[in-house]
């Protein structure tokens, strides 16, 4: 099965609406919560970057018998370094989005943490692909 | 505990989502970084926070959280208040800062 979604960037009113869908489609396919837990903190950590950082995305949701890949591409600014990135508590939110409760530097490790494997690759001045893949077993 | 028995014993306002006044509560979580609820609370407690705004609910449904708290008279966003009936996850509301409405709750899960 394929879902696709786009982001707007600096929508913040519609963030969390694809982690939505796909959190109903996995319940009805009877993923063990606990899995389904997992991939809607991932996903939407990805979502919300590129609301907060980039300028617009699409989410593209591929699942299967045994696994779920989510792609999170963007059109953004990049990330110059990927290593500080991932840092926890590393964070380049600005300040209206840090008053939201954003920006806590806290989203790549959440997503690091819940997914079985998860890709990162970034052209600055380009964008952002995140892959993250959750097996069901 | 059910929330709207959280509502009695602390005298809590409840701004909007009525229908979900008959979740049981799990326990509750302290935060205003939505990453960190995101990340950590567990499904079923109630959140206490100063934010007021739609995110809160995104990540309330989706954490499928019991009710989140509003601490020192702070108000829900209208919108924030519409999601909260769609998703009937109540949004209460005290007088009392962060601290004071944790305590009070820690001690009722551990009385
Ligand atoms: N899609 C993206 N495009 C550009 N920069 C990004 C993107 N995703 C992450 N970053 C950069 O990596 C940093 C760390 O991201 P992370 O998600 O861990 O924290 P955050 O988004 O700043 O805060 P939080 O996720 O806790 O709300 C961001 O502050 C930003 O500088
Ligand atoms: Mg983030």
């Amino acid at each position: 099965m394929k879902l696709t979604f786009a982001i707007q960037g600096g929508d913040f009113i519609h963030a969390g609406h694809p982690s939505s869908e796909v959190k109903k489609v996995l319940k009805q396919l009877n993923i063990d919560n606990k899995i389904i837990k997992n991939v809607v903190i991932a996903l939407y950590e990805a979502e919300v970057n590129v609301v907060a950082h980039a300028y617009s995305g699409t989410v593209n949701v591929e699942i299967d018998e045994n696994k779920i890949t989510i792609l999170v591409t963007d059109e953004g600014p990049g990330i110059p370094d990927i290593d500080l990135a991932m840092k926890p508590g590393y964070s380049t939110a600005s300040k209206s989005v840090q008053e939201m409760g954003f920006g806590a530097g806290m989203g790549l490790p959440n997503i690091k943490k819940n997914t079985d494997e998860m890709w990162l690759e970034t052209e600055v001045g380009k964008g952002t692909k995140v892959k993250m893949l959750n097996y069901f077993s | 505990m059910k929330v709207f028995e959280l509502v009695e014993e602390l005298g809590l306002k409840v701004f909007s989502g009525h229908k979900g006044l008959d979740r049981e509560i799990s326990g509750g979580y302290v935060s205003d970084l939505l990453s960190d609820v995101m990340g950590n609370a567990q499904e079923a407690q109630v959140w206490i926070t100063l934010q007021v705004h739609q995110n809160v609910m995104a990540i309330a449904s989706l954490k499928d959280l019991a009710a989140v708290i509003l601490v020192s008279n702070l108000e829900p966003q209208e919108n924030t208040k519409r999601n909260s009936d769609d998703e009937s996850i109540p949004i209460l509301g005290t007088s009392l800062p962060a601290f004071e409405i944790a305590g009070k709750i820690y001690q009722l899960f551990n009385r």
